[in-house]
């Protein structure tokens, strides 16, 4: 008993660092452009597509697999935003989220006559090597997403903290007038962060490409999770993001040990709904927004 | 806003809009099956985005989980009506009360804390997942497995609400009608004054006196009390009712796209919306069934909205009343204009 909820406990908190990948894609555009992306899950699905599509057409390791989706969704999220998302930046939150619906409505609907509605799982071998620490068995897919993820969290958050990119992205989001009176290219500065955001969420599709078949509905189900997460955590703060994911990961294991199947969803909502109510800015939220 | 003692135009916009109705009223009596019950659907998501503008339009709270009221709504109708066959009215007016009570909860456990804006948005979209959760898991109103109401035998009965296709428009119409006059009339309220005062600057609405926490509740439980009324319709409608679709994702959107598509805050932008968007969506979806192409609709919808955001941020209504505020009244033609002295 005590080794199954400890297997449980693992997978949620291995699952949970690449939700943390995922919230931290939205948090940072939120943080720096003060837009809630509304189509992040549909981001998340190209990403699984790029790693199916990646195994089956050249039978790459999931890692590679995961930096294609890196670079394409960076290229996908750093046009869409300089082509579109810049005219709603300044406008009301609504607007910006009806937006946001539109495209995801539209990405879905593209995913759907893309590939159709049937689930496609990613052959790989992964998903069937385990391994063993003491008490806890682990599968490598899930072991090499979390290791990536969480790399990658750090990497990221290393480069925000100390390059000279980084740093005129956070004056940028601190003080977006003050920015441009210094001479940061405010529009550039907001196409890459709308294409770190967009490449984290399809970096964290693809590293989950073994454990989730490929499938357009299940956009909806990751936008919301992102959207749990960043709330959790707080909405634009770095750490909050994988805090939240990783609260949400083990909130999940737990509620599908503990509930019925179609119950076990409830569980991270029932906390997102907690935490909004007691503390509503997250764990990690600015006091302002 | 529009201004709001100018006669001409006024009297022009109750015309267009009384005239809207007119034809649809015509259109129930006589055209086929088919395009009543896609007007039915039009008419009640009419109804329902008034209560989603009232929130938002008139109220400035923005929610995009107004599915959990219409479920609530079309779950007190189902469960009393097809468990114990109590008529829906009863059911109709429980709903709102569980659903009005609901949002005042909900928005009180929010503004407490000041949660607000996004927050709040957030906030809504996860008491509706939620509920849609606990609802499909909920063995006695019917789990994934949904309610059915009894086959309706086409003969009319009015203490029931059972009928054939064309009562159940004429009933939408009436709503809708209703839902305009009533978003209309409470614009034009205290407190329509006082809400708009605290969507547009809630720091000076209470330094005037508002008691801008309160009125905020109030709206909100009006807001999703309506809304159960709508869904409480809508179930009778559809004779059946799931949680995935009656409190999922897709119909908090699918209440929020006609007043967007028509026009925000406005009385007539609902009707206008539903009128544009809904046919349109099924329209996609007769040719992506045609084609075998599934997702065309999701498309078509999707570029719609980023497209009226986009050239219509006011949305469809309110550039009609434009147009129609640059044609004269007949009346004007034989007068001589008086020109006023500042001029």
């Amino acid at each position: 008993m005590l080794s199954l909820w400890l297997n449980v406990l693992a997978s949620g908190i291995l699952l949970g660092l690449v939700y943390g990948l995922v919230a931290l894609g939205l948090t940072i555009i939120f943080g720096v452009m003060r837009v809630v992306n509304f189509a992040h899950g549909e981001m998340v699905v190209f990403g699984v597509y790029i790693g199916y599509w990646a195994v089956r057409l050249w039978d790459v390791p999931i890692i590679v697999a995961a930096a294609i989706a890196a670079v394409v969704m960076f290229i996908f999220g750093y046009f869409l935003e300089a082509l579109l998302v810049k005219r709603f930046v300044n406008r009301p939150h609504h607007y910006q989220f009806i937006v946001f619906i539109g495209l995801s409505l539209l990405f879905s609907g593209a995913l759907l006559v893309a590939f159709g509605p049937d689930p496609r799982p990613t052959a790989s071998q992964l998903s069937f090597h385990t391994v063993s620490l003491g008490f806890v068995t682990l599968d490598m897919a899930r072991l090499q997403a979390a290791a990536t993820a969480g790399l990658l969290i750090t990497l990221l958050g290393a480069y925000l903290k100390f390059s000279s990119f980084g740093r005129s992205l956070r004056a940028a989001a601190d003080n977006r007038l003050g920015g441009l009176v210094v001479g940061l290219n405010i529009p550039r500065i907001y196409a890459v962060t709308f294409g770190i955001g967009a490449a984290c969420a399809g970096v964290a599709g693809a590293l989950i490409s073994p454990l989730f078949d490929a499938q357009p509905y299940l956009a909806v189900d990751f936008t919301l999770l992102a959207f749990m997460t960043v709330i959790v955590g707080g909405l634009g703060s770095f750490s909050g993001a994988l805090l939240g994911g990783l609260m949400i990961g083990v909130a999940e294991a737990i509620a599908a040990l503990m509930f019925a199947p179609s119950m076990k969803t409830a569980l991270p909502y029932a906390l997102l709904i907690l935490v909004l109510i007691f503390r509503p800015r997250g764990f990690f939220g600015a006091k302002e927004i | 806003m529009q201004k709001r003692f100018d006669g001409g135009t006024e009297v022009k916009r109750w015309l267009a809009g009384g005239s809207v109705l007119v034809v649809l009223a015509l259109v129930g009596a006589l055209a086929s099956p088919y395009l009543i019950s896609l007007l039915t659907i039009v008419l009640l998501f009419t109804f329902l985005g008034q209560s989603w503008n009232l929130m938002l339009g008139i109220g400035g709270q923005l929610s995009i989980g107004h599915a959990l009221f219409v479920g609530l709504g079309a779950y007190s109708v189902a469960v009393l009506d097809v468990k114990y066959g109590v008529s829906p009215w009863i059911g109709l007016l429980l709903g709102m009360v569980i659903a009005g009570s609901a949002g005042a909860v909900l928005a009180w456990l929010s503004f407490r804390f000041e949660v607000r804006g996004i927050y709040f948005a957030l906030l809504t979209i996860a008491a509706a997942e939620f509920a849609r959760i606990m609802f499909g898991g909920w063995e006695f109103v019917g789990a994934m497995q949904g309610l059915f109401f009894p086959a309706p035998t086409g003969a009319i009965d009015i203490s029931m609400l059972r009928g054939d296709a064309r009562f159940y428009y004429f009933m939408a119409l009436a709503l809708a009608a209703l839902g305009i006059v009533g978003t209309e009339m409470i614009s034009r309220s205290y407190f329509g004054y006082v809400w708009r005062a605290m969507r547009d600057d809630e720091q000076a609405a209470r330094s005037l006196g508002v008691r801008a926490f309160r009125h905020k509740i109030l709206v909100i439980a009006i807001s999703a009390a309506t809304a159960a009324a709508g869904g409480g319709i809508l179930a009778l409608v559809q004779g059946s009712i799931f949680p995935d679709s009656i409190m999922g994702m897709g119909l908090s959107v699918d209440v929020l796209i006609g007043p967007v598509v028509g026009g925000l805050g406005t009385t007539f932008g609902p009707l206008v919306g539903s009128l544009a968007a809904i046919p349109l969506n099924h329209l996609m979806s007769a040719l992506g069934d045609s084609l075998r192409i599934p997702g065309l609709n999701s498309i078509a919808y999707g570029v719609v909205l980023v497209l009226v955001v986009w050239f219509l941020p006011d949305g469809i209504w309110p550039a009609i009343v434009r147009i129609c505020k640059t044609v004269q009244l007949p009346s004007r033609l034989w007068l001589p204009q008086p020109r006023k002295a500042e001029e």
